[in-house]
């Protein structure tokens, strides 16, 4: 297991390494931050003098050389517009997105597996059909347009919810989330909802699709010939053999429910680091795009990471297959 | 457009009447962008100067109108050519409780040009000035050269107190231990993305304001801006979408407040290149830059429908432009009217140019930087068409455009020929244009640095430079108008519109609409 982490952990490295090449010369072949920065009134001695602060002036490998360098020591820059180191800014954002990620995922989980877990089980019945025709709205309507479409019928015609923003915060167990207040909660429910809404057609999809494949097969045929209670079957037999797929592809949708909540934290004015990133983008903050990027980037490796010692603990074929390396 | 008018004449009396109604009364605001940072000198930017606004005062405030009064400054004077002597307000206390004096001033012109990592410095309006405490409510403004503007830039700067603030940094403001002035409101919080709270001051040596506390919530997105002010979360939004003007108007619940700004949308057209990149002849051909001579800028001008623009694309809320500046403003010229369409004579000042068949150019504009810009870019290239300069247009971000159309091309020059632009006038008066876009492009004298079409007149430039002199208001007023009657008679630039901006409350509140597109608590008054 140790050579198995060890060995991955080299491969992120080397992903990230060739990540940081793309994303730095990507990002700073387009546009002109200087312009973006300076006061109209600025006259050109001004303008001058920001391009040479801020290093424009070098060749971009250059550049790339004293990226490289601050980032072996944990600094990745400073942010043009905030002037604050760019990693500090976006840690900062980063427990608003976790706890919208997060609770998306629940969501997701609570809402999606259930659902597909019925509509698996009595494939022919309307209800099921009904989710089943919910799911592909799920999957198609655009994430932007949900959006206002929520917050047209929950904040402003029921009124029920606030629009935007992110509420008061709650700590619980030293940790300060907007999930322990009544008015962070009510505040988190529609940004979550819209956020998860993807990823529970995705997993009633994936569990049903599952259910029906493992409904069929020996080891329930058998099951319930040795006479096991209907609920034993489902939720011991079944479910654990449907996890797997569940499991991985819930795991990688964490990653994007964090790395791709702009839209939805634009919307919502939810202060996370999607927000953040979007800023930066139109702003030409290049530091904080690139950090961003870097950020995610180890986000994947390490999710992918854990769901493999996941699947190790689920599946023994696989933990088997390890150790034989 | 004749509300505004009338809005503005009645404010001024609900202001005076607001003033003793001293009670708990919460007021949240929806800003379309948010500032950068609490400390008043970090970043030359419109959202944090306006936000530092409620905080700190400055020695000369600047009205709805940008018109010059005294702030923390009671009175200001020139004494000799090179001297300006203000006097200070006498009583003013700091949040903590200090007291303000010309130690104040002094430390605080010596730290506004200097702070760390700032993006955009207040060094520009500090330069070439250095200031001396003469007694503890008197302080002198020295220059080398005669300099008329002093008031104008000294109202850019924030004032801080010297002992907490002048030795604090950026990070000590935003956390709130630095951000202590003697402005209208208290700093309550900060926090990034989410919200700022300020709460009143009830010591304020002016009129206090009638909230008692603010909380300012950025939401960048338009229709979720709408959104949070339909379902109540914030009481007042700036910035509304044209698109949902008309709605919100007739909304009972939601009242509107307009007003002209400062800002002013042109064309800048190439005038310095004979082989300009995005002039070419019909068919596709090399041509002499047709641009450079004065009656294609006029017929151009002429093709220019400016009542169809402010009617069709910016859907009535903006007013056609003749000049640099609405009227109203320092330094405007009375003479000048709005270029009237005219494509019959378009066409013949085009033939008589020698350019009857027209040309092919291109139009390059932002899509993300002025209210409705890429349309105009459009709505301007059709009208081109239709009297035979055949324009294609090409619009982008403003990170990607103002970069190219600074210095874009070979040797730092503006890389296209003919372009969209807008030029707000932060000092609130003609020299600010007339500097940055109409004088010629001069890096060592720091002029026509926005200059992106390379205009140059040297009579024109005599004229600037002159006003930039001159200290006394009404012969530097005449020579400001005079100055822009030259250029726009030249064509250096063609201004198609001023834009008018919008805010949206709730039924009951009334918003003093800003030239300078602020949007403050202190303008949010009840009717």
């Amino acid at each position: 297991m140790t050579v198995f982490v060890i060995r991955r952990l080299l491969q992120a490295l080397l992903v990230v390494l060739l990540m940081s090449v793309i994303v730095f010369f990507g990002v700073n072949i387009v546009g002109d931050p200087v312009y973006m920065l300076v006061s109209p009134d600025a006259d050109q001695a001004d303008i001058a003098a920001t391009i040479e602060r801020l290093g424009l002036d070098r060749p971009i490998h250059e550049q790339y050389w004293l990226f490289l360098k601050g980032a072996a020591q944990g600094d990745l820059g400073n942010s043009f517009i905030f002037g604050e180191p760019a990693l500090q800014l976006i840690l900062h954002h980063m427990p608003a997105t976790m706890e919208l990620a997060f609770t998306a995922l629940m969501l997701a989980i609570v809402i999606g597996i259930p659902l597909g877990l019925y509509a698996g089980l009595y494939p022919d019945n309307p209800i099921s059909k009904g989710i089943m025709a919910g799911s592909i709205l799920g999957f198609s309507l655009p994430t932007f347009w949900v959006g206002l479409m929520l917050i047209m019928l929950f904040a402003v015609e029921l009124g029920w919810v606030p629009a935007t923003g992110r509420g008061d915060l709650g700590t619980f167990l030293g940790i300060e989330s907007s999930l322990f207040t009544r008015d962070g909660l009510s505040h988190i429910f529609l940004p979550a909802l819209n956020l998860a809404l993807l990823k529970i057609s995705l997993a009633i999809r994936l569990t049903r699709a599952g259910v029906r494949e493992a409904m069929g097969q020996d080891y329930v045929k058998y099951a319930r010939a040795k006479g096991l209670s209907t609920r034993r079957i489902i939720f011991v037999h079944v479910m654990k053999n449907i996890m797997i797929p569940v499991v991985t592809v819930m795991g990688l949708e964490f990653g994007s429910l964090i790395g791709f909540s702009v839209v939805t934290e634009t919307i919502f004015a939810w202060p996370g680091m999607g927000k953040l990133l979007i800023d930066a983008i139109l702003q030409l903050d290049r530091p904080v795009v690139v950090a961003y990027l870097m950020i995610i980037v180890l986000f994947f490796v390490l999710i992918n990471l854990i769901v493999d010692i996941l699947y190790s603990l689920l599946d023994p074929r696989v933990r088997l297959q390890d150790q034989g390396t | 457009m004749k509300k505004l008018t009338a809005a503005t004449a009645v404010a001024s009396g609900i202001l005076a009447f607001g003033a003793g109604a001293a009670t708990a009364e919460k007021l949240t605001i929806g800003l379309a962008s948010e500032p950068t940072a609490m400390d008043p000198h970090f970043h030359n930017l419109g959202p944090n100067n306006a936000m530092t606004l409620h905080i700190f005062d400055r020695l000369v405030d600047q009205d709805e109108k940008q018109r010059l009064i005294p702030g923390l400054a009671v009175s200001w004077q020139p004494i000799d050519d090179l001297t300006w002597e203000f006097k200070l307000r006498e009583g003013v206390k700091f949040h903590d409780g200090s007291d303000f004096n010309a130690d104040d001033v002094v430390c605080t012109i010596e730290r506004a040009p200097n702070v760390p990592n700032s993006p955009s410095s207040f060094g520009t309006y500090l330069k070439g000035k250095s200031v001396e405490k003469v007694d503890d409510y008197t302080v002198h403004f020295k220059t080398a050269e005669p300099y008329p503007l002093m008031a104008n830039d000294i109202s850019t700067i924030r004032i801080i107190s010297d002992e907490t603030g002048c030795g604090a940094a950026t990070e000590d403001f935003n956390s709130g231990v630095a951000a202590v002035g003697t402005g209208p409101f208290k700093f309550v919080s900060y926090t990034p993305g989410e919200s700022i709270v300020v709460e009143r001051n009830d010591d304020y040596w002016g009129d206090a304001p009638i909230w008692s506390e603010v909380e300012f919530r950025p939401i960048s997105s338009g229709p979720s801006r709408v959104a949070a002010l339909l379902a109540g979360d914030v009481d007042m939004i700036a910035a509304v979408p044209t698109t949902d003007i008309a709605t919100l108007g007739g909304n009972d619940d939601l009242q509107l407040s307009q007003g002209v700004s400062n800002r002013v949308i042109y064309l800048h057209m190439d005038q310095f290149r004979e082989d300009s990149p995005f002039v070419k002849a019909n068919g596709g051909g090399d041509i002499k830059n047709p641009l450079m001579d004065v009656r294609v800028r006029k017929a151009i001008s002429m093709a220019i429908n400016r009542d169809a623009i402010v009617e069709r694309v910016m859907e009535g809320v903006a007013l056609p432009a003749g000049q640099l500046l609405p009227e109203g403003f320092f330094g405007v010229s009375d003479n000048l009217e709005v270029v009237p369409y005219d494509p019959e004579g378009a066409k013949a000042m085009l033939a008589e140019a020698g350019f009857a068949d027209g040309f092919e150019m291109t139009i390059h504009g932002p899509n993300d930087r002025y209210i409705n810009d890429a349309k105009i870019a459009e709505a301007v290239a059709q009208m081109l068409t239709r009297i035979g300069i055949k324009t294609a247009v090409e619009t982008m971000p403003r990170s990607v455009y103002f970069g190219r159309a600074s210095r874009g091309a070979e040797g730092d020059l503006p890389e296209f020929s003919f372009i969209l632009v807008g030029w707000g006038a932060g000092s609130g008066e003609a020299s600010s244009p007339l500097k940055s876009l109409i004088h010629t492009f001069n890096p060592d004298k720091g002029f026509g640095s926005s200059n992106r079409g390379r205009h140059s007149d040297a009579e024109t430039d005599a004229l600037i430079e002159e006003a930039l002199r001159t200290v006394d208001d009404g012969k530097r007023q005449d020579l400001l108008a005079a100055a822009t009657e030259r250029a726009i008679n030249n064509v250096a630039i063609i201004p198609t519109h001023f834009q008018v901006n919008t805010w949206a409350a709730k039924a009951g509140l009334k918003y003093i609409a800003r030239t300078d597109e602020y949007t403050l608590a202190m303008g949010v008054v009840k009717e």
